[in-house]
Order: C-alpha cells, then structure tokens, then sequence
C-alpha cells in the first residue's frame, strides 16, 4: 500500500513539526489511496476493454455513483459523529415513490424533488431525536426505523410500480442528460459534497461533529450542543436519502416496494471503505465519496472484462476488509512515529 | 485577621447547596463565596463531595435545594455551556480531551475565532494556542493531535483552554497531579496574575503545601457537609489535615523493617525503542523499591514493558529465577506479578462494573472449575479483599464508577492482592487520593512488604518515595540515572538524578 511508503526514520529526521506533516500526510493519503486504486482500476480495465472508458463509459460510471455519493455524504457526517443511520435505503425507497406518486399526478418536478427531501428531513428527525433523547444505540434505533419505514412504503405502496411512463419527459431527461459526459446528477452531487466538506471543515458546527466522535464526554464538558448537533447530522443525512431518492427516480424511472432495499450496508461500506472511522471523530465526506465511486465502479469494471457480476459482493467485502486493515496498520504506524518523534523532541528539548 | 471576607459581592457562590446521587448525599448544605482577586481553596477528603461541588459550578450538576449565585443573583445553569457564557472555566481533575482534534482545536472547540460568513478561522486557532502556550512556557505544536499525549501535556492542554477565555471564575480540580515542579510554578504564575486581574479562583489540591503557596482563603468539605471557611493566614498544615479528617492523622510514612531475601524480579537491559534504553535493575522479597524521576522519564512504560503490556525490543525479565517470555501480561501474571497501573480510571478498572466483578477480573482460574465460574466463589473472593482493604461501599453490586478516587484504588489494589503476588508494581499508587486513604496504602504496601512480596513502586511524590523506599532508582529520559539507597536518599539526591544534573550509571 502506498500509505506506508514513508519510513518513520526518514520522518523522524525531520524537523520537530516532522509528526504533524505525516499525520496530515497520512490522512489525505488515506483518500489518495481509495482514489490511486479506482485510477488503476479504471486505467488496467481500459486497456482490457478500450470501449470501457468511452464517452458514455464515463457517463455511467459517473451516474451510477452519484447515488450512492450523495447518500454516503449524509452518512459519513453521522458516522464522524460516532453514530449511524441504517434506514437510509428505506428512506430513500419511500421518498423515490412519494416523489414518483406525486409525478404520476402531474406535479412539477422540482416540487416532487422537495417532497422527498422533506420527508428524508421527517424521517431524518425522527432517527435523531431518538438517538440524541433515548440515549439508545443508534445501530439498534436505526435497525428499528428502517423496518418501520420499509413497512410503511411496503403497506402504502403494496404491489404497485412507478415506471419511466408514469414520469414527465423533463424530469427523466434530467436523470439522463448533463453537460458534455457530466451528468447534471453528478455536478448536483459534487455541489452537495464540497458544500458538506466545507461545512465539517470551516463551520463551529462542523468541527463540533468532529468533537461529539472523538469524545462525546468532553464534547458535552465543553459546551457543544450535543443534541443539537447530532439531531443536525441525522436531519442532513435523511435530507440526502431522500434527495438520493428523487434523483433515483429520475436516473431509473422504476420504483417499487423494494427500492433501496439493503441499500444502507452499500453506504456503510463506502463510508468505511472511505476511511470515514466507525469509532468517530476522523474522516472526511471526499473520502466517503472516494468510497462510494470505488465501490459503484467495481460494478462497471467486472462485465466490461468478462467477470461475472457475482462476484461484486466478495469483491465489496474484501475492500471492507482491506480498507480496516490498512487503517490499522497506518493507526499503529503512527502511534510509534508519534511516540519516538515524542522522545526525541524531549532529548533536544533538555540537551 | 490579614485577610478578612471581603465586603463585596462574591462572583460565584453557592448558598446552602445539597445534591444526592441515589442514596448518597454528596453534598449538604453547602455554601461557598469566590470573590473576585482571591485564590480560595477547597479541602477535604476523596468522596468529601469536592467533585460534586465543581460539577454544581461548572454547570455540569444542578443542585436538589439552595442556589448558585452568578454576581449575587441566583442563576441556573442549565449545562456546562451557561457556565461558561458566564465566564466559569473548570480545569477537570482527569483532562477531556478529543483524541482526534488538534490540540488547537481542543482548546478552541465551539468558541473558534470566526472570519468572515461564520467560518473558522484555522490560522487564527492556530496562533492563539501558540500564544497560550508561550505564555505557559511550554513547549506544544499546537498542531499535533491529541491523541497519545501524556498526562502532563493533556494537563497543559486543559489548562491552556481554561486559560484561552478570559474567565471571572477559573476553577482548577487537582490541576498539578501530573506536574513537575517547574510547570506548577509556570503555572501558579499565570494564576496569580489571572488573580491580580480581578478573576476569581477555586483550587483543589492534595498537595496542602500548594494550597498554602497560592490561596488566601480555604474552605474544608467533610462527608459531603461544610466543616469551615476561613483565612489560611494562622492556619497550620496540620490545622488542615485534622479539619478535613476529623482527627490526627498517624505517621504517614510507615515503613517497617522487613528481612530482605532473594531477587525476585531482575530486569536486564530492558530497551523499547524511543521511550526507555537498558535499563537493568533487581528487586528483592520483602524490599520497597522506589522508582522515582519526572513525569514521561519513562517509568510506567518500563512497568508496563516487565508486565508485558507493550512489547519490549531488547533485554530480558527473570522472575524468581525464570525468565520471563514479553508481550503478555498473563504470562507475567502466571509468574506472580501484578501491577496497579497508573491511571485507575482507564487502565486499573473497568469502570461500569461492578465492585465484585472488577476484583473478579484476575480471579477466573480461582473462581471457575469445570469451565464454570462459580459467582459465589467470586463474591466471597472479592468480600474478603475489600473488607480486608476497608473499601467503603454501599453493596459489592455497586459501580465502581460511583466511588471516591481512594476507594477507587482500593479496589484495585484488591484486585491485584487477590492474585497473591510475589512482585508487587505500584504505579503512583497514591495519586489523587485523600491523606487518610494515602497512610492506609502506604500502611499496606509495607505490610506486603514484610510478608516477603517484592515491591516496585513508582511514584512521583518525593516524601513518599523518601518515606516508603528501601532503594531509590531514578529515570531521567529514558535511562536509570541512579541507584540510591534509604540512608542517602534525600530530596536534594533524587532531584538531581531525575533533572540529570548527575549522570551516575546504575
């Protein structure tokens, strides 16, 4: 891996700010290593298959992952904040289907794309007064109201389906064009995630969410409105299941009961994969989409060099895994830099 | 008088201030008036209700009756966030820190300076940590993460950020535990000016002598209840002490002679890279010895090496004349060692279960017999030890989490004890823990001591290395800088061997 290619003798070396350039080093190359393995990825596959990356290769690659992108953004921001949320994949189906009901009706279409972010807001609510007030695990509330949210789209939508017909043309071109090979799905998903990464990064707020992971205690010692914050986290999540939702309506056109089902495990292990930490406090939305295109890509690359789709799932698991171990190993590789870098500055300290 | 209570209105106060956890009463009635320019300090026992006290000021607790008074008005404050709008900056006795975040970022969390559309100013968090911590005089890259700082440097962190608003009210809860000597007068300098400004300042600490060096006034808490608030000018130590015990206290050093036997534990050229380097040393049955030098000379990692917590790269371990394989304590434990770790909340106890369970946790070969524990075994087992250490509890069920820091550390010392060890590692066995339960440790290790357990004892409390020690060795930077014994162990002696201003190989 390309994360420990710097030897901790050379960094030792260096001068005393030496351990915090790695460690920032670390963190951006924990991103840069999702991104150097898609680019090798795609680059091995093109040369495989040189239709793979034609213009509407690039397309699709790019409309499959925005998507799970935009649900892997909200995602990450709860899970930085040391929770998670399972019920995005119902989210996300019962908003496609409200939205798409809505559109059969004849309503406009960005009205119909507000009616599904609202109700990932409802439901986004909901998920974080329970975690932030009952003081319950969010994997087991979560776990709750994803069943809850798959009954109810399961009861309302019973054996119906929306299909592209039921759809007006405007909205559907707008799942499928974009300019040049950018999909207008993809330039609203990168703006949603620079706004998100900006927003963790240069906003009290959050930094707070960042704080909440790393230590809930101290959070709550220092000030920070822990409910708040975390209440903020699930509403935005829910916000972007539900705004997933709308676009998958429009990429699709075809939703039914079983839409996003089993969804929220993909987001997971995009996160993850992302370097997004489970035990929070440390990781960044990029990474999370890093994550999430790598994941989605994997699906693209396997037909288009002849393997069988079967395969996709251990292909995902092995990442999951691969993407802990590396970031154990870089965790352990970093608390002994820290640690010499620690006793050298002492020695120079008192020479 | 020289100092009498001032006539104006106190900062902070409270009046008649009670707050029960349960069924016990941590505080009763308690009053207590910071005025502004004076240094009070606050007395009493561990489990006296001084945390308590903190946690009503800082926001944190809300008293059952009687009031916090913010400038003579009764104020509520609903969470630490209103303490701190009013200006009431708290330095807890154990640092809460966010491992991840920068230490900046630590010191700034929620109140970062802002430019323009609400955002953080990084660059400005950044100077304004390095101001702080040239003004502390220490030596911090306000960039580097929390995380894997030690104590101390968490300690600075903390008191930086309490330092970083210009608080009325700065509270410190044992700020100099994990001090040296050099940074509590950095520090005490910084109060004192803080004070000269007009702020307020509540101080806690064990250390009675820091009290008397910063404080003017000193309130004594006894069982939750106010003993007395009053000058510290006339008072004595021992005035303190009887006041915060209810009585005199015994010598506090006890040490009885024990017969010295065979090595029991003989630790040769032990070396972990960056952290500690051959260090060689014996420790014979019935002997106390001390290991003493400043905070991160590397001493609870050379325990934390022979236990075989963390690896050692180079050198070796013998006990009782068999080596002793590294890198896992339960081999070390299967060879009769047992060490009480430093930080008793993290390291000592699992802080959620209960009394009976934590000292369970070393029992499992004892208490189990065809693959089943026995929970009457372990009960019985876990009785006998905290009723032999005078633990005091409610019921054995209890959290350990809800007890004083003393009985904290009783606990596990019980936990150890129970393991009936032939080499004993104590590190800082007395830190943070009131006198009374301070003699009563001490009372027990010499007690082991002449029962023919090897005792290594870490600590970073001169008069309780001098006191307790057959033999001091001193670490300075990684290395065993002296070997000392008790006839010429003197203050003036260890100081210099631990500050390397002797270079004396061992």
């Amino acid at each position: 891996m390309t994360v420990t290619a710097d030897t901790p003798q050379q960094i030792a070396a260096d001068e005393p700010t030496a351990s915090r350039r790695f460690l920032d080093r670390v963190l951006k190359l924990r991103a840069l290593a999702v991104l150097a393995v898609l680019l090798v990825m795609l680059a091995a596959t093109q040369i495989y298959n040189s239709e793979f990356l034609s213009q509407q290769g690039v397309k699709d690659l790019l409309l499959n992952a925005t998507i799970l992108v935009l649900v892997a953004v909200g995602q990450a921001m709860v899970v930085i904040t040391r929770n998670v949320d399972l019920s995005v994949g119902s989210v996300l189906g019962i908003s496609a289907f409200a939205a798409g009901t809505y559109l059969h009706g004849g309503g406009n279409p960005l009205l119909a794309v507000l009616i599904a972010v609202g109700l990932g807001v409802l439901f986004g609510l909901l998920n974080g007064l329970l975690v932030s007030l009952g003081q319950v695990p969010a994997l087991v509330v979560t776990l709750g109201t994803l069943y809850i949210i798959r009954g109810i789209d399961s009861i309302w939508v019973g054996s119906r389906q929306i299909t592209a017909n039921d759809l007006p043309a405007s909205f559907v071109d707008f799942g499928h064009d974009g300019l040049s090979v950018i999909p207008y799905l993809a330039l609203l998903t990168l703006a949603v995630l620079v706004a998100a990464g900006y927003y963790l990064r240069s906003y009290r707020g959050g930094r707070d969410l960042y704080a909440l992971g790393s230590s809930p205690e101290a959070a709550r010692l220092a000030g920070v409105p822990v409910r708040k914050r975390i209440l903020t986290a699930y509403v935005v999540c829910g916000a972007l299941a539900g705004l997933a939702g709308a676009l998958y309506l429009a990429r699709f056109g075809n939703v039914d009961s079983g839409t996003g089902n089993g969804y929220e495990l993909t987001v997971v292990s995009a996160v993850v994969v992302g370097g997004v930490a489970f035990t929070g406090g440390s990781g960044t939305v990029y990474g999370a989409a890093l994550g999430a295109l790598l994941l989605t890509s994997i699906n693209s690359v396997l037909p288009s060099i002849g393997v069988s789709s079967v395969w996709v799932l251990a292909i995902d698991g092995v990442l999951l895994l691969l993407a802990i171990a590396v970031d154990r190993i870089v965790a352990l590789r970093v608390a002994g830099v820290l640690r010499k870098r620690a006793a050298q500055m002492r020695s120079a300290h008192h020479a | 008088m020289t100092h009498p209570e001032p006539e104006t209105t106190p900062v902070l106060a409270l009046e008649g201030v009670s707050k029960s956890f349960g069924a016990v009463r941590a505080l009763r009635g308690v009053s207590l008036r910071l005025h502004a320019g004076e240094a009070h300090a606050l007395a009493g026992e561990n489990g006296a209700g001084k945390s308590t006290l903190i946690k009503t000021l800082a926001g944190v607790h809300r008293p059952d009756t009687g009031t916090v008074l913010l400038d003579g008005r009764p104020v509520e404050f609903h969470g630490p966030g209103d303490a701190r709008d009013a200006g009431v900056a708290v330095i807890y006795q154990e640092p809460t820190l966010f491992p991840d975040l920068s230490v900046a970022e630590n010191i700034f969390v929620g109140r970062q300076p802002r430019r323009s559309l609400g955002r953080v100013d990084h660059k400005a968090v950044r100077e304004a940590a390095a101001e702080l911590f040239r003004r502390l005089g220490v030596d911090l890259d306000p960039e580097q993460p929390a995380r894997g700082l030690s104590i101390a440097d968490q300690q600075l962190v903390e008191i930086a950020k309490a330092l970083s608003f210009d608080a009325r009210v700065l509270i410190m809860d044992e700020p100099t535990a994990a001090l040296t000597g050099s940074e509590v007068a950095r520090l005490f300098g910084v109060v004192k000016s803080l004070r000269e400004q007009g702020a307020a300042v509540l101080f806690i600490s064990h250390r009675l002598e820091e009290i008397f060096a910063l404080c003017q006034r000193v309130t004594t808490l006894r069982d939750g209840a106010w003993i007395a608030s009053e000058p510290l000018d006339g008072l004595t130590e021992d005035d303190l002490v009887r006041r915060m015990v209810g009585r005199d206290l015994d010598e506090l050093y006890p040490k009885q002679d024990a017969e010295i036997g065979e090595v029991a534990l003989s630790v040769r050229r032990l070396t972990r890279e960056g952290v500690f380097t051959d260090v060689s040393f014996e420790v014979r049955r019935g002997e106390i010895v001390g290991l003493a030098g400043l905070v991160g000379a590397g001493r609870s990692e050379v325990a934390r090496a022979v236990f075989g917590v963390d690896r050692r790269d180079a050198g070796e371990v013998v006990v009782d004349g068999k080596p002793l394989r590294g890198g896992a304590p339960s081999l070390a434990m299967a060879a009769g060692i047992a060490l009480v770790p430093e930080d008793r909340r993290a390291q000592g106890l699992v802080m959620d279960m209960s009394i009976e369970r934590n000292i369970g946790l070393t029992g499992f070969a004892a208490t189990t017999k065809g693959g089943l524990m026995s929970r009457g075994a372990e009960r019985s087992r876990a009785l006998d030890w905290a009723v032999r250490l005078q633990v005091k509890y409610a019921r054995l069920a209890d959290v350990v989490g809800t007890l004083s820091g003393g009985n904290q550390q009783k606990v596990v010392l019980a936990k150890w004890l129970a393991t009936a060890p032939g080499v004993l590692i104590v590190d800082e066995p007395t830190r943070g823990i009131d006198v009374g339960t301070k003699a009563e440790v001490h009372r027990l290790l010499s007690r082991l001591a002449s029962e023919g357990v090897a005792v290594l004892m870490i600590s970073s409390d001169l008069p309780e290395i001098l006191g307790m020690a057959d033999r001091v060795l001193v670490m300075h930077e990684g290395r065993l800088t002296a070997e000392i014994p008790r006839s010429e162990a003197t203050e003036e002696s260890v100081m210099a061997a631990a500050t390397g201003r002797v270079r004396r190989a061992a």
